[in-house]
């Protein structure tokens, strides 16, 4: 299958991004340059991790206006699929293909530690290879993760099942100690309606192999290679 | 290895920042991708009001630069002592990785070429940075503050892209940060090295203020800038690389043929000068050394005048709770070491592992230094400081490749100091010489003194080891209930400049530990071996806190659910310094009891003492007859060590 992998001045996880999806799942993909127009074929875009313009301004608002994110809104309204990471995320709500915003932690204070997700939901092409309550360990390493939406925008997330990954401990419990930035409803990550667009701040290409003590971010990757393969893309449009 | 001491006392956030920024520079100058950093940290006492303050805003700008420049902080030290109350120590190290081929220095060459500037526009930031670096510091020293650059992390994220895209071509002949004392620096620097001289039309500077004199631009330290030497002809290849970067690239001078620094402006001539007189013909001075009267005074440490405590438990519990033993995830939590996706042993380890992806190879990290034990022997300490930081790779299975260091001392124009600086020196060129390592570079921060005081001489050593298997790697935590612990090296009755006589008894006193480079050779080289041959399960290095202390971190240090362990010391001396003594030369190791035999072969064979101590297992650490305490106590005290001091 195709990936674009978008390079933002200020991407820091483009190449981990990368070599994780070809080293780890054999996938070739591509990077892209911010600042071309968004051409030729693609099952799935990736906006990495990093500090897109510095986070100068605010985290991901000046990436939305990049000219190759016209193409990536277009490319989401067809159905394609759009991870963000990390500031991928941030970048995301900015360019309203997700609700909500992303805040400052509640620590205030930039938090590098491994979490662990439980996945919530598994109808969706990046979540689609686990299992219901699954737990995945991986990394978060950021300062704006904090994800805040108004009420009727939570319950609506609730309602509508978006809501793909939340932190828990070790055991899957979720609380305020195994919440790493202050998450409203302990959110890791979230998808549109649609689902084919998926958002999430902790960092599952720095969780793709044994060496670096969890691969459990495969499982994120590899659900979308399973989407992609199986065909089954069309189910998550609905 | 390069400090910001200086600047990050008057100013924490951004001093540091631009610590990070300028030794990030320094490598990709190079040619090398920055593959990871750590940072050697010295502060106060928490009983100073500014401690907090310095250490919160340290940690957070190193942590936003590097963080925004998505290169790894995989480690670091961080000690706490009165003498650096008023001069903190903020030494950043960074490793990259170069192709042998594509290496690239500061230098002008070849008549004609033209000089580039690169980078951001320059403003009236840092002017007299490093003339205020060199000076002590007095109550004036807050007046200081407009001297401090101000780092731009996303700037230098694009220059490090556009530097590394551009090196990949063949149209650069040389290149230079501009550090310390900016374009003057750089220029002449790289016309010394080339044999030229120099020629700059400051009216072409991008400038970042306007009304700026010749003598701003040629003394700015605005940070993220290089200057480049480039083929004649090549300009518009350097432009285009920079414009996709969004960065200036502008002609601004050229190489000539006169060994002259000379400045235009507005076409008039502004300064001229033999490049020599900028560079190799400073002046070397030879100041004169002198071991202080003190000093005898010093060493001189009467055992039985120190009470030996009751309950060396709460002992234990005091050491792991004192800030600079304490658990430093606080600090590390606001650093990302995963970037890059080649972290193996993340920060908290006796040295952090890295990958070296498409191979099986790793390289194992480690900053080290021990001020005072500089402080009561300079030559000793200068040797101990060398010996710890190879122990420390030895611990994860990594050979040494080499070493950098950071030398932080007083004014050198005091003849002690004059006196320590030579000791230490030496001392770590014995150290080097025995264990085989090369140093590599180096940096040296003198006037760390503030109205008349100076610092504890603080070398910190940088030091890189390979793993020829990474997957080979070993940490300092026990790993399974009924491993054996063994002790490779000897347990003797030393106090002198330990952390246990400064934290329970307030002294600072005696002589540092005894070292026989000899043993601490076959302690590492046995360590090495049982590591290669996949025998150990552990092994942690005896530092600060001794040997109570390095058990309590192999219990609950790690990642994993805390394990306890059953020891029994068998050594006749006082019970504190059983347990609390620094002897060199010691590493904590277990393994499965079916291999302690191999062990036993190798140690043989290498000439390292092996002790057995007993086992991994139950819910508390006792240490037959001396200590019994709960796991789960000496992990909360452990952990909470720090932050409670900070709230």
């Amino acid at each position: 299958m195709r990936w674009g992998v978008i390079v933002f001045p200020g991407s820091c996880d483009e190449q981990d991004v990368y070599d994780c999806l070809k080293r780890n799942l054999g996938q070739r993909p591509e990077f892209l340059w911010h600042k071309d127009r968004l051409k030729g074929k693609f099952d799935c875009i990736v906006l990495p991790g990093g500090f897109s313009y510095g986070d100068y301004l605010r985290c991901g608002a000046m990436a939305r206006f990049s000219p190759i994110m016209q193409g990536v809104v277009e490319f989401a309204g067809k159905g394609g699929l759009v991870l963000g990471i990390c500031n991928g995320f941030q970048i995301l709500c900015e360019a309203g293909l997700l609700p909500g915003a992303l805040v400052r932690n509640s620590s205030l204070q930039f938090v590098c530690r491994q979490v662990f997700l439980r996945v919530e939901e598994t109808d969706s092409p990046f979540t689609c290879s686990g299992k219901k309550g699954q737990l995945l360990r991986m990394p978060v390493k950021h300062g704006e993760g904090c994800y805040y939406a108004d009420p009727a925008v939570l319950e609506r997330l609730r309602k509508n099942r978006q809501i793909l990954v939340r932190y828990a401990d070790s055991k899957g419990r979720s609380s305020p100690a195994a919440n790493p930035n202050g998450s409203l409803d302990h959110i890791a990550g979230i998808c549109n309606e649609a689902r084919n667009v998926f958002g999430l701040m902790p960092h599952p290409e720095d969780a793709g192999e044994k060496t670096l003590g969890s691969e459990d971010g495969l499982k994120i990757f590899s659900s979308v290679v399973a989407a992609c393969d199986k065909k089954e893309k069309k189910a998550w449009l609905g | 290895m390069e400090s910001h001491n200086h600047p990050s006392f008057i100013e924490p956030y951004q001093g540091a920042a631009t610590g990070v920024g300028g030794i990030l520079r320094d490598i990709f100058t190079m040619g090398a991708r920055p593959i990871a950093s750590l940072n050697s940290l010295r502060f106060g006492g928490f009983d100073h009001p500014r401690t907090p303050y310095l250490l919160s805003g340290v940690v957070a700008g190193i942590g936003g630069y590097g963080n925004c420049v998505g290169v790894p902080t995989v480690g670091g030290e961080l000690l706490f002592d009165e003498c650096y109350n008023a001069n903190i120590l903020v030494n950043a190290f960074t490793l990259g990785i170069a192709e042998k081929k594509h290496i690239f220095k500061g230098v002008a060459k070849g008549i004609g070429n033209p000089l580039i500037y690169v980078g951001a526009k320059t403003g009236r930031d840092g002017i007299h940075g490093a003339t205020m670096a060199s000076e002590a510091f007095s109550e004036e020293s807050e007046k200081r503050r407009p001297t401090v650059q101000v780092g731009d992390p996303f700037t230098e994220k694009l220059l490090l892209e556009a530097c590394l895209e551009l090196m990949k071509g063949d149209c650069l002949v040389g290149i230079q940060d501009m550090g310390a004392a900016g374009l003057t620096s750089s220029a002449a620097e790289m016309a010394a090295r080339g044999g030229t001289g120099v020629e700059l039309d400051l009216s072409r500077i991008p400038l970042r203020e306007r009304g700026m004199t010749p003598y701003e631009m040629l003394l700015s330290e605005s940070q993220e800038r290089m200057l480049l030497v480039a083929k004649k002809g090549r300009e518009g290849e350097i432009r285009r690389i920079f414009e996709k970067w969004d960065l200036d690239a502008v002609v601004v001078g050229k190489v000539t043929r006169d060994r002259m620094f000379r400045a235009f402006f507005d076409g008039a001539e502004v300064a001229r000068i033999p490049v020599a007189a900028l560079t190799t013909d400073a002046p070397v001075y030879n100041r004169p050394a002198e071991r202080p009267p003190g000093q005898d005074e010093l060493q001189r440490l009467d055992l039985e005048k120190v009470e030996e405590p009751k309950d060396l438990g709460s002992t234990l519990k005091l050491l792991l709770e004192s800030p600079s033993i304490a658990c430093k995830e606080w600090v590390y939590r606001q650093y990302d070491h995963f970037v890059r996706s080649n972290t193996v042993v993340a920060p908290g380890a006796d040295a952090a592992v890295i990958r070296i992806k498409g191979t099986e190879k790793g390289l194992a990290l480690t900053v080290d230094g021990n001020g005072r034990y500089c402080y009561l022997d300079p030559y000793v300490g200068g040797i101990l400081v060398v010996a710890e930081a190879a122990r420390n790779l030895a611990c994860v299975g990594a050979r040494p490749l080499g070493l950098t260091d950071c030398l932080n001392f007083g004014s050198p124009e005091r003849a002690d100091v004059m006196w320590q600086f030579s000791q230490v020196v030496q001392g770590m060129r014995d150290g080097c010489v025995a264990l085989g390592i090369p140093v590599v570079s180096g940096n040296v921060s003198f006037y760390n003194e503030t109205d008349g005081v100076p610092i504890y001489p603080t070398p910190t050593v940088g030091m890189v080891g390979l793993l020829p298997k990474v997957a080979r790697h070993v940490t300092p935590w026990f790993k399974s209930p009924g491993d054996v612990v063994a002790l490779l090296g000897r347990n003797r009755e030393e106090l002198g400049g330990s952390e246990y006589l400064k934290v329970i008894h307030r002294m600072v006193k005696g002589t540092p530990p005894w070292i026989d480079l000899k043993l601490e050779r076959a302690v590492q080289q046995s360590c090495l071996k049982a590591i290669d041959r996949g025998l150990l399960r552990s092994a942690h290095d005896i530092s600060e806190g001794g040997l109570g202390v390095a058990l309590a971190e192999c219990c609950m240090g790690g990642p994993e659910k805390p394990l306890g362990a059953r020891i029994e010391l068998r050594e006749m001396m006082r019970g504190d310094a059983r347990l609390f003594g620094e002897s060199q030369s010691r590493i904590i190791v277990s393994l499965r009891e079916k291999d302690l035999n191999r062990l036993r072969e190798i140690a043989a064979k290498e000439g390292a003492p092996l002790q057995v101590l007993g086992e991994v297992g139950g819910s508390h650490l006792a240490v037959h007859p001396l200590v019994r305490v709960a796991v789960e106590e000496l992990k909360s005290v452990w952990s909470s060590g720090l932050e409670k001091r900070l709230k």
